[in-house]
Parts: C-alpha cells; sequence; structure tokens
C-alpha cells in the first residue's frame, strides 16, 4: 500500500468511529453549523462532530500546523473530502473565513494578520461575513461607494453593505471600500478586514422569501479600521477580490459535493406518484425528473473531467466556466419539479397536514431562486463564456 | 486518466480530424447526394480508413484487430461528424462488427471479423420495424427448420442495409412483441434467396434500406449467441453503437457551434457584428454549456465500455438522450442565426441539420433513452 492509501484507510476509520450517525444524514435547512465566536448547536452530535473535527484540524485541513490547519497537501485533502462524501459526512461547520479570506490571507496576508486570523478562523473562533455588494453595487460591484478615508491611524469608513448573508453573527467582516474616488473604477479599491464589533456598526436583518432572515443589510458610520488590517496593496482590492472570488467558485463546488443538502428529486416524486415497483406513476413527471437527472447526472460528470484536466495541466476554463450556470438552473427546476409534484401539499407555509419533508421541499424552492442570483447571477455567467471563452464582441 | 484522451487517442484524433477534412468534408456528401449515387458512400474512402487500421480498433488481437478499445473509435466517430462524411463505420464496425465479436463464437468471431476488418464484408444491423426505436417490438419471426431456421418477416429502416453483405438480423423465436424475451440475432448473407431489399432515401442522403425476408433459411451455424436470449446481447451491441453515434454527433455539433459562432463575429447588422447582440450572446452560450455537458457524456460512456462497466447502460442512455437534445438545439440555432442564407443549399448548416435529425431518431431519440434511463435508475 503506497502512503495515501494508508492514509486513506486511517481517514475511513477515523470518520466511522467520530463522525455521528445524524451527522451522515443530508443537512435540511438551516441545519450546517455556522462557526465563530456565537456558534450554536443544535444537538449534541453536531456540536460532538465540530469539536472533534476542530480538534484534528481539519476545520482547514489544507492550511499550515502552526496556523491551526491540519498541514495536508492537496492530495491528501482530497482524500479526506473524497472519504467524507462517500460517508455522507456533513461538513462539520460553515464559515467563509475558511473557504475564501483564509486562502486569500494565505496568499496575500502579512504575518501579523496570518498570526492574528487564521489560528483562531481554523478553531472556528472568528466567523466571517463578505462584505462586498451594496444597494447600488451587484452585478456591477467595481461601482461599489462605500467610504474608506486614510488617517494616522488607520480608515474611517462611511456607507452601506447588503445581502450580506451572516452578518449578524460574524466576527469579522472582509469588505470592499472604495479609497480612491479619482481613480478609475476598479482602480481606487481596497480591503479590509473589519472587527463586527466596531463602534458606528449597525447591522439590519432583511426577511427572505423563505421567511428565514440570514441577510443583513449593514451600515457604517465613521467606522475605525487599523492600518494592519488593509488586506494586499492600498487601491488593490480588486485583483485581491478577483482571486478570493475564484475560491468561491471552488468553494461552491465542494460545499456541493460534500453537502448534497435537502430533498432528492427522485425520492420526492416518487413518493408524490407511486406506481409499481418504485417507478414514478405519472409519465409526464417521470420524464422530466429522467431529464433533470440527466442534468445533473452530466454534470457531475463534467465536475469530474475538470479535475482530470486540471491534473493533466490543460487548460479547464472552457469547461469551468460552464458549471456554475448549470448547476444553479439544474437545482432550480428540480425543485420546481419536486413542489409541483406534491401539488398544493407541496405549497404549505407553516401548519398540521404538511409533513416535515414537505415544509423543506417549499423552503428549499424558495431558496434556490438564489443559485442563480448570488456569486454572479446566471446572466453574468453566460456574458462570461461569450465574452471570455467564445470571444464574442463587446 | 478516465476520461480524457491519452496521447495515443489524441494523436489519432487529430489523424482522423485532417484526414476526414481532406478526403470527405461536406462537398463529398453533396457529390453523393447530387449523382444520386446507390451507395452513398465512397468505396475509395472506406479503402483508405481500412488501410489506416479503422476498422480494426476495436476487435481483438487473435483476430487480426488492434484491440484499442471503443475511445479511439469514438476519437474517430467525431471527426467524421465534423465533417458529415459518410462512412460504413457505424453498420459494419459498431453494430456488425461488435455483435460479430460479443455474441459470436470462437469460430464465428474467426469466421466473419478479419473480413470486416480487412474491408472485404459490409455487415448492417437489421432491427427496427417502426419508425421508432424499439427492439422489444420486434415482431419479424424465425422458427426451427432446414437444417436451421426460418426467417420472416419486414425491417422498414436498415442503417447501410443497401450495400452490406451480412446483415445481423434480429428476430423472435419465442414471447411476443413487446416483450424483450425470445429474441434471438442471425448473420444473413444479404444475398440469400427470399431477401428483398428497397433504397430508402433519407434526408441525410446516406445508405438506408427496407428489407424483406421472405422465409428466408439460414443454417444453425448462423445464431450469434443462445437462441431465445438474445435481448442482452441486443443491448450491448446497441450500447456500444449508441455510444458511437454519440460521439460522431458531438463532431456534428461541434461542426455547426463554431461555424455559427464564427458567423456571429462577421456578421455586421446595425453597423456591428451581430454577435455583440446580448440576446445571441446568451444562446450561444447556452450552446456552449450544452455542448460541454455533451462531451462529458460521450467520454464517460466511451470510457464505461472500454473499462466494461456497469454503467454502461445508463451512461449509453445518458449520451444518446444529452446530444440528441444539445443536437436538436444547436442545429436549430444555427439555422436561426445564419438569417436567410441559413435556409440555403448551398449552406452546409442545412447539411448538418438533415444528419442531426436522422442521428437522433437512429437508435433512440431522446424519450426513448430518458425513459430507459429512468427503468436503469428504479424509477
Ligand atoms: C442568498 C444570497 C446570498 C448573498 N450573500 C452575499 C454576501 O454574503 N455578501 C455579498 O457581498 N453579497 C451577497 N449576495 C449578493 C449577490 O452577490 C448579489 O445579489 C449579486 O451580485 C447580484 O447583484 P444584485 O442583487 O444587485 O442584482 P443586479 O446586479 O441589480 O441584477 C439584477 C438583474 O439584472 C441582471 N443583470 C445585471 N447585469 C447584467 C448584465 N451585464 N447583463 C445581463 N443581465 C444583467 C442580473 O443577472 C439580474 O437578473 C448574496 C445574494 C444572495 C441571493
Amino acid at each position: 500500500m503506497d502512503e495515501l492509501q494508508i492514509f486513506r484507510t486511517g481517514v475511513t476509520a477515523w470518520l466511522e468511529a467520530n463522525c455521528p450517525p445524524s451527522m451522515r444524514t443530508p443537512p435540511g435547512d438551516g441545519e450546517l453549523v455556522m462557526s465563530g465566536s456565537q456558534v450554536e448547536f443544535q444537538s449534541e452530535d453536531q456540536r460532538l462532530w465540530y469539536e472533534r473535527m476542530r480538534d484534528k484540524g481539519w476545520f482547514a485541513p489544507g492550511w499550515p500546523l502552526d496556523l491551526g490547519g491540519g498541514g495536508l497537501d492537496a492530495a491528501h485533502v482530497r482524500v479526506l473530502e473524497t472519504e467524507m462524501t462517500r460517508l455522507h459526512c456533513r461538513p462539520p461547520q460553515i464559515n467563509l473565513g475558511i473557504w475564501m479570506i483564509g486562502p486569500v490571507l494565505l496568499e496575500f496576508g502579512t504575518d501579523e494578520q496570518k498570526q492574528t486570523f487564521l489560528p483562531p478562523t481554523a478553531r472556528g473562533k472568528i466567523g466571517w461575513c463578505q462584505g462586498f455588494s451594496e444597494p447600488n453595487a451587484g452585478s456591477d460591484l467595481a461601482s461599489l461607494k462605500m467610504s474608506a478615508v486614510q488617517d494616522e491611524a488607520g480608515f474611517v469608513v462611511n456607507g452601506s453593505k447588503i445581502w450580506t448573508s451572516h452578518a449578524n453573527h460574524a466576527d469579522y467582516m472582509y469588505a470592499l471600500v472604495r479609497s480612491d474616488n479619482q481613480a478609475a473604477k476598479q482602480q481606487g479599491i481596497s480591503m479590509l478586514l473589519i472587527d463586527m464589533k466596531s463602534p458606528g456598526i449597525e447591522v439590519r436583518p432583511i426577511d427572505l422569501i423563505s421567511g428565514k432572515s440570514h441577510f443583513c443589510q449593514v451600515f457604517f458610520d465613521n467606522v475605525r479600521v487599523p492600518a494592519k488590517n488593509l488586506v494586499g496593496a492600498l487601491h488593490g482590492g480588486w485583483g485581491v477580490a478577483k482571486r478570493l472570488l475564484q475560491h468561491e467558485r471552488t468553494a461552491m463546488s465542494k460545499f456541493a459535493e460534500l453537502n448534497m443538502p435537502g430533498p432528492d428529486l427522485v425520492g420526492v416524486v416518487r413518493r408524490a406518484c407511486a406506481g409499481s415497483e418504485g417507478r414514478i406513476a405519472n409519465a409526464v413527471l417521470r420524464d422530466k425528473v429522467a431529464g433533470l437527472e440527466m442534468e445533473a447526472h452530466v454534470q457531475r460528470l463534467t465536475q469530474q473531467r475538470i479535475v482530470e484536466m486540471a491534473k493533466a495541466r490543460q487548460d479547464v476554463f472552457r469547461a469551468a466556466a460552464t458549471m456554475k450556470y448549470q448547476m444553479a438552473e439544474t437545482e432550480k427546476r428540480s425543485a420546481e419539479t419536486m413542489v409541483a409534484a406534491l401539488g398544493l401539499q407541496g405549497l404549505g407555509w407553516e401548519s398540521e397536514g404538511f409533513s416535515p419533508e414537505e415544509l423543506e421541499v417549499t423552503r428549499q424552492w424558495l431558496n434556490a431562486k438564489s443559485l442563480s442570483i448570488a456569486g454572479g447571477s446566471s446572466e453574468i455567467q453566460l456574458n462570461i463564456i461569450a465574452k471570455r471563452v467564445l470571444g464574442l464582441p463587446e | 486518466m478516465a476520461m480524457l484522451f491519452d496521447s495515443e487517442q489524441q494523436l489519432l484524433a487529430d489523424t482522423a480530424r485532417d484526414f476526414f477534412a481532406q478526403h470527405a468534408p461536406p462537398a463529398a456528401l453533396r457529390k453523393l447526394r447530387d449523382s444520386k449515387d446507390e451507395l452513398g458512400y465512397a468505396p475509395e474512402l472506406w479503402r483508405q480508413m481500412i488501410d489506416l487500421g479503422w476498422s480494426a480498433i476495436v476487435f481483438p488481437e487473435a483476430h487480426g484487430g488492434l484491440d484499442f478499445g471503443y475511445k479511439g473509435l469514438g476519437a474517430v466517430f467525431e471527426q467524421a461528424g465534423r465533417n458529415l462524411s459518410a462512412t460504413p463505420l457505424l453498420g459494419t464496425v459498431a453494430l456488425g462488427g461488435s455483435a460479430v465479436m460479443l455474441g459470436g463464437t470462437e469460430a464465428q468471431q474467426a469466421q466473419w471479423l478479419p473480413g470486416i476488418i480487412a474491408g472485404e464484408s459490409l455487415f448492417a444491423l437489421a432491427l427496427d420495424e417502426n419508425p421508432r426505436h424499439d427492439p422489444s417490438a420486434t415482431v419479424m419471426s424465425a422458427h426451427a427448420g432446414g437444417d436451421g431456421y426460418i426467417l420472416d418477416g419486414e425491417k422498414s429502416f436498415v442503417v447501410d442495409g443497401g450495400i452490406a453483405d451480412r446483415l445481423v438480423v434480429v428476430a423472435r423465436t419465442a414471447g411476443t412483441p413487446g416483450s424483450s424475451d425470445g429474441l434471438s440475432l442471425f448473420v444473413v448473407e444479404a444475398g440469400s434467396p427470399g431477401v428483398r431489399r428497397q433504397r430508402r432515401n433519407m434526408v441525410d442522403s446516406r445508405n438506408m434500406a427496407a428489407i424483406r425476408f421472405d422465409q428466408v433459411a439460414v443454417p444453425a451455424a448462423a445464431l450469434l449467441g443462445q437462441a431465445g436470449q438474445g435481448a442482452a446481447l441486443l443491448d450491448a451491441v446497441l450500447d456500444r453503437a449508441r455510444v458511437c453515434l454519440a460521439a460522431e454527433m458531438l463532431g456534428v455539433a461541434g461542426w455547426l457551434f463554431d461555424t455559427t459562432v464564427a458567423y456571429l463575429k462577421e456578421r455586421i447588422q446595425f453597423d456591428v457584428a451581430i454577435g455583440s447582440f446580448q440576446a445571441l450572446q446568451h444562446r450561444a452560450a447556452l450552446m456552449h454549456v450544452a455542448l460541454e455537458m455533451s462531451r462529458s457524456a460521450v467520454l464517460a460512456a466511451l470510457t464505461a465500455i472500454d473499462e466494461n462497466s456497469p454503467q454502461l447502460p445508463a451512461l449509453a442512455s445518458l449520451a444518446k438522450a444529452k446530444l440528441s437534445e444539445t443536437l436538436e438545439l444547436v442545429s436549430n440555432e444555427a439555422v436561426q442565426m445564419h438569417g436567410g442564407i441559413g435556409m440555403t443549399d448551398e449552406l452546409d448548416v442545412g447539411l448538418y441539420l438533415k444528419r442531426a435529425r436522422v442521428q437522433q431518431q437512429l437508435l433512440g431519440d431522446a424519450s426513448f433513452h430518458r425513459d430507459r434511463y429512468a427503468s436503469l435508475l428504479g424509477f
């Protein structure tokens, strides 16, 4: 057995022994733990799983040991991830600090920033939120206006961020701010790490169509940010953000793999329209489900092909640029199909007469709408393909 | 590297690309069509392909093959598709040859495979009796008689049926139409008494025939596999051919897409290239997404054949369904985005559109394969 194989065997045994059975089922809506100083657990199993993975250093398995990570190289991380997927282990926690800003700090951060932020993030003590979007800067992110004026001690920040997920629980925000009003759009932007307890910050939750409110608008009124919390070069924030958004794409596909959230299409439709021997009795719905399962299948195959291409050092952009669009649109159509199959039973809000699964289908249907809006809308994905892959003119 | 071409497969793909572009571009198909060529393919082209070893790719070395795998054959199919090259590859190698290789005894393989490989013999699979692919609907009968079987029935759409000298015929030795129990496969000499073939001129100008079998006597040695147990063999053969056909369709769709994107950059209206209109950009981007997904499906299915994977049936249906959908989208968009010129016979787009529809129907269209995929996955 080679070393990686031995590692795999060890990982499997450890996961089998340490991941409680209830953490090996698909998580329902809101059943994943958001790490940070205000972490909350809904069950003892959740807490156990969280603490065990944390103590292994496996919140951030790829980070160096001295920065609180697991010290694994890419191949070993991949083994851990595939074994977790295979055994259906839920991610022990969710934190943008680990998937997004962490890798960026590893690459661009000062030594002091790494020492200050990475170990506590890897142990789940600092929860992060992403302050990019503003009321007037969404798809056109570079038009953002929240201002950061420099003085001797650092920056004074004024303005507002919106659609900030989990801002109400986060300890820190990594934010894009306008540090130079005169420069061209992309050139006057900096990235700051902002302590959410700073005086002058107000967080207002916004209700979503699914009835939840992890979404916030955040107001900044003369908020002071120390100079040492600037990431990368002054006015160099756009480049840092672009790098960060690359991590977002990797994170999203990893997340989709690890997570497989929510009710499954075949199961829901099959139960709603049960025929003999597990068949879906309604021929039109069955055809639709088959088509959607096929779309999900070709998407998994493409994901696999991209991994192989990357290993073979081929350019993956042509293929990779399709994934976000394909995933979002397939998920949305699957959610619509589940709701349709359940009929009015799939449109209950809260009351007797609706099973937890049915209510879950309804919530997932509403939540799924965001897949084609957040993280670069579907239209923006198509723009990217048209211009950067196909080379169509402006 | 499971899904990617290795360096030898890539080399084969590159060779095939140049070969078909040079020797069998769309103009060659046009010539066959306009001269009302009875064969629907050029024997010289087939001879050159034989010399390149392409009829030998998937067959075992013991019978003169290269044992190079279906992924290699798929690479050739894709390039043939890109150029709309008319060749006997589907009928003779993917269908007939696969049937002999998978179902034949050593003696049967020794009898027929060398002839296929050497280009001395052309095969076709005589299966469908209805306009829509449906193997289990087979009515044609075979009953014991003479020193073997007597075949009786009619096949309405046989790819390369008019040029083949041997037909792999699917007939019922038991069971009733609608059930896949009781099917048997026979290798029948096309010149046998009682076989009557009639050319069907299709929109794609390729060879297609209707074949009537009137009390055709075949020896017992003509039976491939077990009598009445042919369904599994037939499925294995069809799946290989479906995947090869999907690879060809990927080539057809790839050409249509590249040609259309080039036109979007070149055609000026309202003083700008029409490709600058977002309405068209997004539709082009959607085609790109569909094509990338399609490529993954084809590569995974080809790999599954070579790895003898139990996933093959589902992956074959996935590939054939996905490619049928993608090709319908891309061929329609190609015509639309070319405007008036897209309606002309002079533009090759029309030839690709017509071939696309025939490919979509052959060996099961998207709805056939969605149904089969659902059944295979247990819903
Ligand atoms: C669930 C969720 C979580 C989010 N979390 C965060 C977060 O944590 N932090 C954060 O900073 N932001 C977050 N966002 C915000 C998200 O990034 C923005 O919603 C997104 O960038 C779109 O911006 P917008 O909402 O202003 O829409 P707009 O940009 O105003 O878009 C409106 C519509 O116009 C279309 N459109 C815009 N430009 C073009 C174009 N050039 N061509 C064609 N169509 C176009 C869009 O596709 C969309 O359909 C979150 C959003 C959601 C839904």
